[in-house]
């Protein structure tokens, strides 16, 4: 018998695991898939560990920040709109990793949405890991023949005369959407707009958060 | 030409997009790891993971999770590749199993 | 990474009216089903792409294929349609296209 390294642990044990034996077939699988791929070379831990901890520092607070500056500064809404990764490094996001990136910017008359129908293509360097929903079935065959009704479920209705855009990211495109700046927020600073940026509003499935009433 | 199962916009009888969201467990950030670090190591494109995905079985397809699909398509890249074989998955699987205790 | 091209070398331009290609073929395609033998029109054109159909079998995809943004109106692909100003776009290969006239 070969001798195994026996690494079953992961790095990071979250506690979020039923116990092992507990796991569904293919989850134990990965165990041995990557003990081998370490025995072997072909990866290393350091390179797990890497990758772990790279996505970890995405989350869509990146996005939210990018759409708050946009929002207070038109020359840069401009630059984003016109070379998104080089908007991105600006403000300090490492957006080198993906292909192409495409800003699609909201207006009163137009919202975007975006899904990827084939898999679940999304700007992962950007926004870190897509929610559930958006790699779900029901999203993904629902999303291009009825945005509208996928739009209500999450909050938006919107009237027939503003045009209603799907993006269906099938090859190397990656696409932000830029909401439109809520109403009333002429006095927020550029932290208090970016939390009313959420992570399904850089879909395109709602739009940004109203401002909190003050009075 | 049967349409791919993975081919799915606009296909009828999608219900109400369930939007409750799971906290990755351990196997899936491992899962999302491994893939992610086979290929800045360029042994494996995105298009080969996603041709795996759409040659595997349909009902397999439809039944396992999101990232349990990753894993199978993973483990049919390394075997297609010749870096890995399935005796010795199933071998070093067995060995967790009887370490880790009966479910 | 995507090789920027100008309008003028590539095969549609902007505004181009285009119907995407019936084929029915095996393989790695990223042109779905739902929006083959529809016709709409060019938005932007994307640059040149290794190709997936062949990335996907670890060949080296080339040649390259110039990538459009392609828009079409939604009451144009599905039966029933919400609002008529609706729109759904799609990244498409050139290989995949026709002119529509």
């Amino acid at each position: 018998m070969s001798e195994s390294h026996e690494r079953d642990e992961t790095p990071q044990d979250h506690g979020h695991d039923h116990p092992k034996h507990e796991l569904s077939f293919y989850a134990k699988r990965i165990y041995a898939i990557r003990d081998l791929l370490l025995e072997k070379g072909v990866i290393t831990e350091k390179d797990i560990q890497c990758q772990i901890e790279y996505q970890e520092a995405r989350s869509p607070a990146n996005g939210a920040n990018l759409v708050a500056r946009a929002w207070v500064d038109p020359a840069f809404k401009t630059r984003l709109i016109g070379d998104p990764k080089a908007a991105c490094a600006e403000i300090g996001i490492d957006a080198t990793s993906i292909n192409e990136f495409v800003v699609l910017e909201n207006s009163e008359k137009v919202r975007h949405m975006v899904v990827c129908t084939l898999c679940s293509c999304y700007p992962r360097p950007i926004l870190g890991r897509p929610p559930d929903w958006y790699k779900s079935f029901n999203y993904r065959q629902r999303a291009v023949n009825d945005p509208r009704g996928v739009m209500r479920e999450f909050g938006l209705e919107l009237p027939d005369d503003v045009e209603v855009r799907v993006h269906d990211s099938t090859a190397d495109i990656r696409y932000l959407v830029l909401p439109v700046r809520p109403k009333g927020t002429e006095r927020l600073s550029e932290t208090e707009l970016a939390k009313l940026v959420t992570r399904d509003s850089m879909i395109g499935v709602m739009d940004a958060l109203p401002a909190v009433p003050t009075s | 030409m049967p349409r791919g199962h993975h081919d799915v916009g606009g296909l009828l009888g999608a219900g109400v997009i369930d939007q409750t969201e799971h906290q990755l467990s351990d196997w899936e950030i491992l899962a999302d790891a491994v893939n992610q670090a086979l290929g800045a190591r360029g042994i494996k494109r995105t298009d080969e993971m996603r041709r795996a995905r759409e040659e595997m079985d349909s009902a397999t397809y439809r039944e396992l999770t999101y990232y349990e699909r990753w894993i199978a398509s993973i483990e049919a890249i390394l075997i297609e590749k010749k870096i890995l074989t399935r005796e010795e998955i199933d071998q070093r699987q067995a060995q967790f199993e009887s370490k880790w205790g009966e479910p | 990474m995507g090789r920027a091209v100008t309008s003028e070398q590539t095969k549609f331009k902007p505004g181009d009216r285009v119907r995407v290609r019936t084929d029915d073929r095996p393989g790695h395609i990223r042109t779905p089903c739902y929006i083959r033998g529809k016709i709409g029109w060019v938005e932007r054109v994307y640059g040149e792409f290794l190709n997936p159909e062949s990335l996907a079998y670890g060949r080296d995809g080339l040649p390259r294929r110039t990538l459009y943004l392609v828009a079409f109106n939604q009451a144009d692909v599905w039966e029933k349609t919400a609002a008529a100003k609706d729109k759904v776009l799609v990244d498409i290969y050139e290989h995949w296209l026709d002119p529509a006239g």
